[in-house]
């Protein structure tokens, strides 16, 4: 649809950024350009689904609780927001590995949203506006201002698309389709076709997201209960743990039978996915029952989760089945899960098809190449999930704050965070789905862990102006705690003696023949900093509230030095290829011997780097020397 | 007495900076003054001996290479010939289009260890240097110019892959469970993923003992010759290797023992055993001579059968059909220059008559049957051009085993070879789940570098395509 606007009216308050919408990615854009100086505006179509999470109720979870806390680290909001709010709290993945620990917290969704809306209430220089922006006003391909549905135009030097699922959102179930956006939600419908004027290639993307039911229609005695962890960890470094042990809610653990499949089989030729009236594949991480049922069809259950909505409504959420099945076969599905016999549906599941962006158009900065001062970042930029709209939103904010310092852009890159990830992937790779964080896309996890966001980030997020001083200055003094701790247990040495011999048969660990360190001993797999304590005379007394911070990183620290040594090796040759520069102006037609394929790719990414270059789909290692040759010439 | 000139490429065949074409022999100088375009326009062969000469190699108007060209007039160079040696830049192709010209302009292509056996004819060098660089010149057959550039097909690629995507299951299967652990669960899987392991450490291993294996450099395929009587099997031995070395005569049953010829052909080494022609027989000799045959003809890696063409089939070309059934054949109509018997089609109906296949895949495998003549050289070259396709397609190798020639490739063995110990490693010292897939990635990545594939999104993809992740 063609906006034209009947009244046109210029709005004379002046604004330096303008954020569209105020979802996961708006908030923190918003947060960010305010907090660094910058008069915000942030537009949302209703103020009340500020921070609205209209899919499941959690914040993390595998590898996105890493993101999670890499923007708290950053200085972003969403950590803080969720340890105020979560009603359940679990580390995942606590037997493996330190590198795939995973927090993932059960939130209160209404708590979520308003406590997140207060925070940009209360912010300096950040204004909210309901409206429909409709409009990018531009001028010699460099952005001026925004205009909304009533023709008000507000000027700005700079915009940040952060328009989640909303962009000619079409909701569908069976054969019922509607044109709202989540939640039934009014949809923006005009803004697309001022994005295509602007050159911007657009995708259809589609998801989908479970019934909501009644609390009261749930026969829980059929289910396991699940619990959260006992002591509870926050995602940020700001909050101290012992502030948030609360009283826990459960989640619940049933699962689909064959009867449920075949009603699914059955029904099939009715929903939309099969019938064609929606088109493409759907996310492959998160798939609906029904293509679950057809793709695994050797399975004869299906896990089914059902996680409270919040402490101040009686809905739940049923993860694990979303679906777009017609309302009477979502019932009589649900209604053959233990537990769900006599379930009353609140809400409907449903399958959303909404634009957005082919993310390869944006810089690595999430600015857009074609237009200057226009930044996206979240759904719109084809990623899933809250978090990695967090982590954008944050990202696109902080650049478009330094592009009007006149600084030089963050760009994160994969050895430094999970979000260097994520956005190298999403500008990087063609994409034909809604793109999700998972930890097997981290080739150096090991060193991207969630224990450790801080000391990877903390300092970038100084430096960049939005972590405070205080916090800083007590994050160096972490830093120091921990370097002299590592230094000490590697030139402490231990004696054969009875004391040590006792301690170490009483758990079960090789008696020594001769002597050795303490850092050796806790590299013993049974063995920790802790379980030390009684032969470690010289240990020193540390600041209370950096103590636990500063033994787990000792214990990784020590533990897995091997492999860590290891990825940082992998990581230097890495910085090699992302240091060597592409320059902008470079004319590949002008590059003798690359493949035709791999001159088109590069002239359409135009990669900052040859590192950058190296992962795009279609040019090939030979192709990259053959660039690399060049560029020495 | 002139000495015909030769030409080869003397450095490896491999991605190395600088690539050395030589050649040696009477006419090198008036060859290398056809092809050379020096920079004040001096001709090369006025030019004094042991100097180095700045300048392009032409073929025809067209510059190929920038190069530098020594000179050295016998009897004082490596052969005692007049000797000139091409320094262009590396790269297989380059190296090669040099060698070409060379050849285009007159030179012929050099015999593994040709210069060296030159050396020694003239006196330069003794036998035993001779054979110790003999050994090094065979070895750079054509075969490594292949499997460098990423021509790898057939059976090693082939099994390279089957060890890939063994690993990238497993390591997908660990993955899901990690990004998805409420859904799968990943413990005690290392017990299971050992195994695996080592299953494909040993097939890595095994892959690795041909490496090393110099069999491969020093004899080659086993090739055998195998025909009735006076087909002409000695003849085209002869054909191939380019001397009078079987014994050739109109009187059948001439050849009673083996004859053994290691011939270069395109590149690929073949060790070719001539053999007894097969037929019933009361002569106790050559009796012994056919069972032998027989024998050689079942461990063959490539049979030639030669079939005189002017004669119709018997009995005895049944037996041979028999015996050369399911294994890698050619089959030569020989005397196609005298009037035919038999056809192309004749053969194929009688093998499949003889053979009924029992599956249609066997149908569907062509048999090679060729005409030919040894006498006047006819479909030599479209023989040698099946031997070759034959090897690089993987219908031929070694011993019934595949191998690995390629110095690259051993590393990049090596390196999946350590990977995979280190997973082990961490299985036994009770390491979580998540470290075992950094090691299986890396022996995963090394060895695509063999097939030249690259990781990209196939661990995602395999993610998502063999494990139903929840939500």
């Amino acid at each position: 649809m063609k906006y034209s606007a009947n009244s046109v009216w210029e709005n004379k308050d002046e604004y330096d950024i303008a954020v569209i919408g105020a979802g996961h990615a708006g908030c923190e854009a918003a947060l960010a350009s305010a907090r660094l100086g910058f008069q915000t505006i942030v537009f949302t179509v209703c103020v009340d689904s500020i921070a609205l999470m209209p899919c499941n109720p959690n914040i993390g979870g595998s590898s996105k609780g890493h993101l999670v806390r890499e923007i708290d680290a950053l200085g972003g909001e969403m950590g803080k927001v969720i340890d105020q709010t979560f009603i359940q709290s679990k580390m995942l993945n606590k037997s493996k590995g330190p590198a795939v620990h995973s927090l993932r917290a059960q939130a209160d969704k209404l708590h979520y949203s308003r406590t997140m809306r207060q925070v940009l209430e209360s912010q300096e220089r950040l204004e909210i506006k309901q409206a429909e922006v409709v409009n990018i006003i531009t001028e010699d391909k460099k952005v001026t201002g925004v205009q909304t549905y009533s023709g008000a135009v507000y000027r700005c030097r700079a915009v940040i698309l952060c328009t989640g699922t909303y962009l000619k959102a079409r909701c569908v179930y069976g054969d019922v389709s509607q044109n709202t956006g989540p939640n039934g939600l009014q949809a923006a419908n005009y803004l697309t076709e001022c994005l295509k004027d602007l050159g911007i290639k657009m995708y259809r993307f589609k998801t989908g997201t479970p019934a909501r039911i009644d609390r009261n229609t749930v026969d829980f005695s059929k289910m396991e209960e699940q619990f959260g962890d006992e002591r509870i960890v926050p995602f940020s470094f700001t909050t101290a743990s012992e502030d948030i042990q609360i009283d826990q809610v459960s989640c619940w653990l049933t699962y689909t039978n064959n009867r449920t499949h075949e009603i699914i089989r059955k029904n099939l030729d009715r929903s939309p996915l099969y019938s064609g009236m929606i088109e493409g594949t759907g996310p492959r991480y998160c798939p609906s029952i029904e293509d679950k049922v057809v793709k695994f069809a050797d399975k004869d259950r299906h896990q089914v989760f059902i996680e409270p909505e919040g402490l101040e409504t009686n809905e739940m959420y049923i993860g694990g089945m979303s679906s777009s099945l017609p309302e009477d076969v979502q019932y009589d599905m649900y209604r053959t899960v233990p537990g769900l016999e006599h379930v009353k549906i609140v809400r409907n599941a449903y399958a959303i098809e909404y634009d957005c962006i082919d993310a390869r158009q944006l810089k690595p900065s999430l600015e857009f190449r074609a237009v200057e001062g226009l930044f996206s970042g979240g759904q719109f930029n084809g990623s899933s999930g809250y978090e990695e709209a967090a982590a954008q939103g944050l990202v696109a904010g902080i650049n478009a704050s330094r592009m009007l310092q006149g600084t030089e852009p963050l760009i994160i890159d994969r050895s430094q965070a999970y979000i260097g990830v994520l956005i190298d992937d999403l500008v990087t790779k063609e994409s034909h789905e809604p793109y999700r964080m998972m930890t097997s896309r981290a080739e150096y996890r090991l060193l991207l862990r969630q224990d450790n966001a801080d000391r990877r980030l903390t300092k970038i997020g100084y430096e960049i102006g939005l972590i405070e001083e205080k916090r800083y200055k007590r994050f160096l003094l972490k830093e120091r705690w921990i370097a002299d701790e590592i230094d000490r247990l590697n030139h402490t040495h231990i004696g054969v003696n009875e004391k040590v011999q006792d301690l170490l048969s009483t758990y079960d660990s090789t008696l020594l023949n001769s002597g050795t360190t303490l850092a050796e001993l806790i590299r013993r797999p049974e063995l920790s900093y802790e379980i030390l304590k009684p032969i470690d005379k010289g240990r020193p007394i540390m600041p209370k509230d950096l103590l636990d911070e500063v033994i787990e990183q000792v214990n990784i620290s020590i533990k897995y030095e091997g492999y860590i040594r290891r990825q940082e090796k992998q990581v230097e040759q890495f910085k090699k290829l992302e240091k060597k520069k592409i320059p902008a102006n470079i004319n590949y037609d002008e590059v003798k011997s690359l493949r035709i394929e791999a001159v088109q790719k590069l002239k359409e990414y135009r990669p900052v780097s040859i590192g950058q270059a190296s992962r795009i789909s279609g040019v090939s290692p030979a192709d990259i020397s053959v660039l690399l040759v060049y560029l020495n010439a | 007495m002139k000495t015909q000139t030769i030409a080869a490429i003397s450095t490896a065949m491999s991605d190395s900076g600088i690539g050395i074409v030589r050649m040696s022999g009477d006419e090198a100088f008036t060859i290398v003054d056809k092809i050379y375009e020096g920079k004040n326009g001096k001709r090369l062969s006025s030019q004094k001996s042991h100097t180095i000469h700045y300048g392009f190699i032409r073929d025809e108007n067209e510059l190929v290479d920038e190069v530098l060209v020594m000179i050295m007039k016998g009897p004082h160079s490596y052969t005692g010939e007049d000797t000139v040696e091409v320094n262009c830049h590396g790269g297989v192709y380059l190296v090669k289009r040099v060698l070409e010209i060379m050849i285009e302009n007159g030179a012929r292509p050099a015999e593994p260890g040709e210069f060296t056996k030159r050396a020694f004819l003239n006196g330069r060098i003794d036998l035993s240097q001779a054979e110790a660089v003999g050994d090094l010149i065979a070895s750079q057959n054509e075969y490594a110019l292949k499997s460098s550039i990423g021509q790898l097909k057939g059976n090693v690629k082939s099994k390279i892959s089957d060890i890939r995507n063994k690993i990238i299951y497993h390591t997908a299967f660990i993955e899901t469970a990690l990004d998805d652990p409420e859904h799968i669960s990943v413990d005690g899987y290392g017990e299971e993923l050992r195994e695996t392991v080592v299953e494909l450490l040993s097939e890595i291993k095994a892959l690795l003992s041909t490496c090393n294996d110099g069999r491969i450099i020093k004899e080659g395929i086993k090739t055998v010759i195998v025909g009735k009587p006076n087909a002409g099997k000695s003849s085209l031995l002869n054909v191939l290797v380019g001397e009078e070395r079987a014994i050739v005569t109109e009187v059948a049953g001439t050849t009673r023992d083996i004859l053994e010829e290691h011939i270069n052909l395109q590149g690929i080494s073949l060790n070719i055993l001539d053999t007894a022609g097969i037929r019933e027989t009361d002569d106790i000799v050559e009796r012994i001579g056919v069972n032998k045959a027989i024998l050689h003809a079942d461990e063959a890696d490539l049979i030639i059968y030669v079939m005189d063409a002017s004669a119709p089939l018997d009995e005895n070309d049944e037996q041979i059909l028999k015996m050369i059934y399911g294994k890698p054949v050619i089959i030569l109509l020989n005397k196609s220059d005298l009037d035919m018997m038999i056809s192309r089609e004749n053969v194929i109906d009688a093998y499949y008559a003889i053979n009924p296949s029992k599956n249609e895949s066997d149908q569907s495998k062509e048999i090679q049957v060729i005409e030919v003549s040894a006498k006047n050289q006819y479909g030599i070259d479209k023989f040698e051009n099946i031997v070759k396709d034959m090897f690089f397609e993987g219908n031929l190798s070694f011993n019934n085993e595949i191998y690995i020639t390629n110095v690259r490739h051993k590393a990049a063995l090596q390196d999946a070879r350590n990977s995979l110990q280190k997973v082990i490693e961490s299985i036994d010292s009770k390491m979580p789940e998540d470290f075992y897939s950094i090691d299986l990635l890396d022996a995963y990545e090394s060895l695509g570098n063999i097939t030249g594939d690259t990781m990209g999104e196939d661990l995602i993809n395999e993610i998502f395509s063999k494990f139903c992740m929840g939500k």
